[in-house]
């Protein structure tokens, strides 16, 4: 229909106004320009849950502070916990994912582009539906865990906001996570085997299998609450034969996926970063591989360790716990190989690398504390504690949030074109590292000494004042921390320089294109000669990829507005669905949103789209 | 292998004093200083695996410290490029087979403990107790002596006591950290653990599953008394008469508002089932008002009149008349001055 449509995406760099570039990022379908969407996205809402994070850490300043009411403080720690989870660290992790994995393997871009970009906006719509719940009534208040019954029973439409806003882009990630698994698959250059793969896209692969397997239990258990809170129906209401039970057995058969969702592709990121400041190649790489997949086998045999005190019973309890212990062989391997990677090498230490080396011991005490609290008698004084609280903040914070901040670092100029300010990034690191190890080390000590999670108030003389005081006091330092990154971030958009195409003398595919790349992102597909490919070039060749294929046309996707106006079909209907409950009227919103949606999911399908060609000719142009 | 015990076991008496020496928190709350026999079990795994895997991140800190500062890229290297090695077996196999055999080691007594902890062979020859888990309070219904009283647990020192464990509403956890782990508390399903003390004392108790509002105020306390108090303390409690008037005149008076309000539709005194809100018996003696606030005349009349600012969420707000300061007073004598015996927290432990 559209194939001699021009390119509007062209580098051709000209001003252009701000409502085209808004028109651009609504209809996109680039990879990278949806990456650029998730990470804007994903940080909105990662600043969001920090604000919350900090009304946490006020109001435990002092004993019996009164600086938010006990209502308002539950709904601060379901957001804040619900915010940095679903859209905070996974919409960052996909940003980077979408960013780089097509550059690691030698794509023109994912294998459905449409797919992308609905999935990105039902992550954008899913997490404004579930903060607007602060604008009509309160927000959901029953822990991000949603336990049943106190979340079916919980007053007001907060609930109702988080299982409609969660199962919205909830599916945008199912989306994405079939689409990398699609594009591992099917769209990698010739050459490009699947052990020649760097360990990023080698654990988005893994990690796409765990969403595609985790993210179904987490939709069914929300479709059971959303029924039970808004159509009468008893799932979870013991009064009429339900089972409280069965929500958390859905919801950890869910989340403890979803926390090696959250941490593999750290691992990934930081298995190139390694080796890159190194001058090594990965050593293990093979262990690794495995190592990765067997971490993601036992993921999902150990969701019931979150579960030791519900009363299950021994054999349950010990079968949950062994399994769970078991995960630290494969972790533990990985530290390793990431030491040995290091041992003899190169070691430039950067911005990068420091957060990498922050990351090592961070995460160990992550893991330690991990075998601490799977030790089922143990867990019996841990769970539901501080410690717990500590626990968990170092394996996210200290794993996959340290890892964010790494991949920025190294990634930064290949998604946005600018190397970030090293004496910044230096900067953020060490209030950010020093203030997190403030925040939480602390807390394991808290835990054991009494103070359960969730509390709103701890009580005067009960030895908990000294903690909380550190703790708060380390919540400013990760303030400090994150708002120079940001500015940082300002600071070299407006002031930096183009960022050189492979400023770090980098060993895998995606520094072989420009920074940030043109959007078909090679003229030509390379040819790939082993692991570390452009290292292989680089050492025994003339430091550039052979191509694969001669120059020629290039096919490429239309833009379409049609994701934004599904998405915005269900955001509709998601506000239907909640407040049908009080006036039936609302149906129309119910319907007219799905009417919406199947009317975008119909022209989509009648509308006959096959995208565009970059001539040959045009990319000759381009060349000079 | 004995040796080797011997040295675990050092190891663990000097983390445990480095720990005393550290600060452990609160005496009777923290489960860093045990004194029954589930915190002490759950204690003793506790520093095992703090002491194997602060091992395992010695050496990682230690390896790390090592190539960060051996390897760092010096001035004029820049160019250097190292030997670019694939892997090495011997090494891959090592940090493989070590780990195993330290999850074996911490497998091993963590299985044992969890079955002692849950063997409720001996039930039916203990003390057997009733707990149920309600928004912000909790129910103790003691089966064989026909005991019903709320937040205060007495227990004798020394004795396994099983708890019974359901919720009337949402899922809470009962927790005395001192004494034993946490167990939760659920609508459907009754839960059982054993608890026993090796001190007398007092001892604070959490709900540690949120459930609502309210929930970092629903403490409550285990009482710990030795066998003769207790004897003394469940006959006490059995021969207490709900309709005996109480001696001062203003309590009398507060004993009729307490009947005109209807408090008692919710409130029981004595041995009746009532549970809709806590049991009041022995109401002079409970160590808190609420959960949380000290036992004084001036805190039970701010609550009587305004508990949703002392306890948000709670159940009791509005399901009375307003009560005027004069009348709050009289219901608060009243209700202090009810002691049904002298065996009271203070006597515990000494």
């Amino acid at each position: 229909m559209s194939i001699a449509v021009s390119d509007k995406n062209s580098a051709v760099t000209q001003k252009r106004s701000i409502g085209a570039v808004l028109w651009d990022y609504l209809t996109t379908v680039d990879h990278m320009k949806v990456a650029h969407l998730y990470l804007f996205g994903g940080a909105f809402f990662f600043i969001l849950g920090g604000i919350e994070a900090v009304i946490i850490r006020i109001q435990l300043l002092v004993p019996e502070n009164d600086f938010v009411s006990a209502g308002f403080y539950n709904e601060i720690i379901t957001m804040h916990g619900t915010t940095m989870i679903f859209l905070a660290a996974m919409p960052l992790l996909l940003g980077m994912m979408n960013a780089i994995m097509p550059l690691q393997i030698g794509a023109r871009d994912v294998a459905f582009p449409f797919l992308n970009s609905l999935g990105v906006w039902l992550f954008i719509l899913g997490g404004i539906m579930l903060n607007m719940s602060w604008f009509f009534g309160g927000a959901p208040d029953a822990g991000w865990t949603a336990y049943a019954p106190l979340s079916t029973t919980s007053p007001g439409h907060g609930v109702d906001f988080y299982a409609v806003g969660l199962q919205i882009a909830g599916a945008g990630t199912l989306m994405s996570g079939i689409n990398f698994l699609v594009t591992i698959i099917n769209m990698r250059a010739p050459g490009m085997t699947y052990m020649r793969m760097p360990l990023f896209t080698w654990t988005t692969f893994i990690t796409s299998i765990l969403i595609l397997f985790a993210f179904p239990a987490l939709t069914v258990g929300l479709f059971l609450l959303m029924f039970d809170r808004m159509f009468g129906s008893a799932f979870f209401d013991v009064a009429l034969g339900g089972n409280t039970i069965i929500w958390q057995h859905l919801f950890w058969i869910f989340g403890h996926p979803e926390v090696y969702i959250l941490i593999l592709p750290v691992f990934g990121l930081f298995s190139e970063i390694f080796s890159t400041f190194s001058k090594k190649r990965l050593f293990g790489y093979t262990s690794m591989v495995f190592a990765t997949m067997l971490i993601a086998f036992l993921g999902f045999m150990v969701w019931a360790h979150h579960m030791f005190t519900v009363g299950m019973g021994p054999i349950a309890n010990t079968i949950f716990s062994v399994a769970t212990m078991a995960i630290a062989i494969p972790t533990g391997i990985k530290i390793f190989n990431w030491l040995a990677t290091m041992w003899g090498g190169n070691v430039k230490i950067n911005s990068a690398m420091l957060w990498a080396l922050g990351f090592i011991p961070s995460f160990t005490i992550g893991g330690m504390t991990g075998i601490m609290v799977a030790t089922v008698a143990a867990d019996y004084q841990y769970h539901d504690t501080y410690f717990v609280i500590a626990h968990f903040h170092y394996t996210i914070v200290g794993g996959t949030v340290m890892g964010i901040f790494a991949g920025l670092h190294y990634w930064w100029p290949k998604i946005f074109g600018r190397v970030l300010n090293e004496t910044l990034g230096k900067i953020t690191f060490w209030t950010f590292f020093i203030g997190f190890h403030m925040t939480f080390f602390i807390q394991h000590f808290l835990g054991l000494m009494g103070m359960p999670r969730r509390y709103w108030v701890f009580l005067e003389n009960q030895g908990l004042d000294t903690g909380n005081f550190i703790s708060s006091l380390g919540a400013l330092f990760m303030s400090i921390g994150v708002i120079v990154f940001i500015y940082n971030a300002i600071y070299v958009w407006l002031k930096g320089e183009k960022a050189a195409a492979d400023p770090w003398d980098g060993r895998t595919l995606e520094w072989t294109t420009a920074s940030p790349p043109e959007h078909y992102n090679w003229k030509q597909t390379p040819l790939i000669r082993g692991l570390d490919c452009l290292w292989i070039e680089k050492t025994e060749g003339n430091g550039k990829m052979t191509p694969a294929e001669p120059l020629k046309d290039i096919h490429m996707p239309n833009n379409t507005i049609i994701p934004f106006i599904m998405t915005l079909g269900f955001f509709i209907s998601g506000f239907g669905f909640i407040y049908q409950t009080e006036n039936k009227l609302w149906y129309i919103a119910l319907f007219g949103g799905m009417a919406i949606a199947l009317l975008a999911m119909l022209v989509r399908s009648l509308q006959d789209d096959v995208g565009h060609y970059i001539t040959k000719e045009e990319l000759k142009g381009e060349a000079k | 292998m004995k040796g080797w015990m011997g040295k675990i076991k050092a190891l663990m008496l000097m983390g445990f004093t480095a720990l005393l020496l550290a600060g452990c928190g609160k005496e009777n709350l923290t489960a860093l200083v045990p004194k029954g026999y589930g915190a002490d079990e759950s204690m003793k795994l506790i520093i095992l695996t703090t002491v194997i895997m602060g091992g395992v991140l010695l050496i990682v800190v230690i390896l790390l410290a090592y190539v960060a500062i051996r390897f760092r890229r010096k001035k004029g290297q820049e160019d250097f490029i190292p030997k670019q090695v694939e892997g090495n077996h011997t090494l891959e196999t090592i940090w493989t087979v070590i780990p195993v055999i330290l999850v074996i080691i911490m497998a091993i007594p963590t299985t044992l403990v969890s079955f002692d902890l849950a063997d409720a062979s001996d039930k039916s020859d203990n003390i057997n107790i009733d707990i149920t888990g309600n928004q912000y309070w909790w129910h103790f219904n003691y089966q064989d002596e026909e005991i019903q009283t709320s937040q205060d647990l007495y227990i004798p020192v020394g004795e396994k006591v099983y708890l019974n464990m359901k919720s009337n509403d949402v899922i809470h956890s009962f927790w005395v950290p001192s004494i034993s782990g946490k167990m939760d508390v659920n609508p459907e399903n009754t839960n059982t653990m054993y608890i026993e003390a090796y001190e007398e004392g007092v001892y604070w108790g959490k709900c540690a599953e949120l459930c609502g509002p309210s929930h970092s105020l629903m403490d409550f306390k285990v009482i710990v008394v030795s066998k003769e108090e207790y004897e003394k303390w469940v006959a006490d409690m059995q021969n207490y008469d709900p309709e005996v008037e109480p001696e001062s005149a203003v309590a009398q008076e507060g004993a009729e508002l307490f009947e005109q309000n209807n408090c008692m539709g919710c409130h029981a005194i004595g041995s009746s089932p009532i549970e809709v809100g806590p049991n009041l018996t022995n109401f002079g003696n409970r160590t808190k008002i609420a959960g949380y606030l000290e036992p004084t005349k001036e805190n039970l009349v701010d609550w009587l009149k305004d508990p949703e600012t002392l306890k948000p969420g709670n159940l009791m707000t509005g399901k009375y008349p307003e009560l005027n300061d004069d009348e709050a007073e009289k219901i608060a004598e009243y209700l202090l001055q009810m002691k049904v015996t002298d065996v009271t927290p203070e006597s515990a432990g000494k």
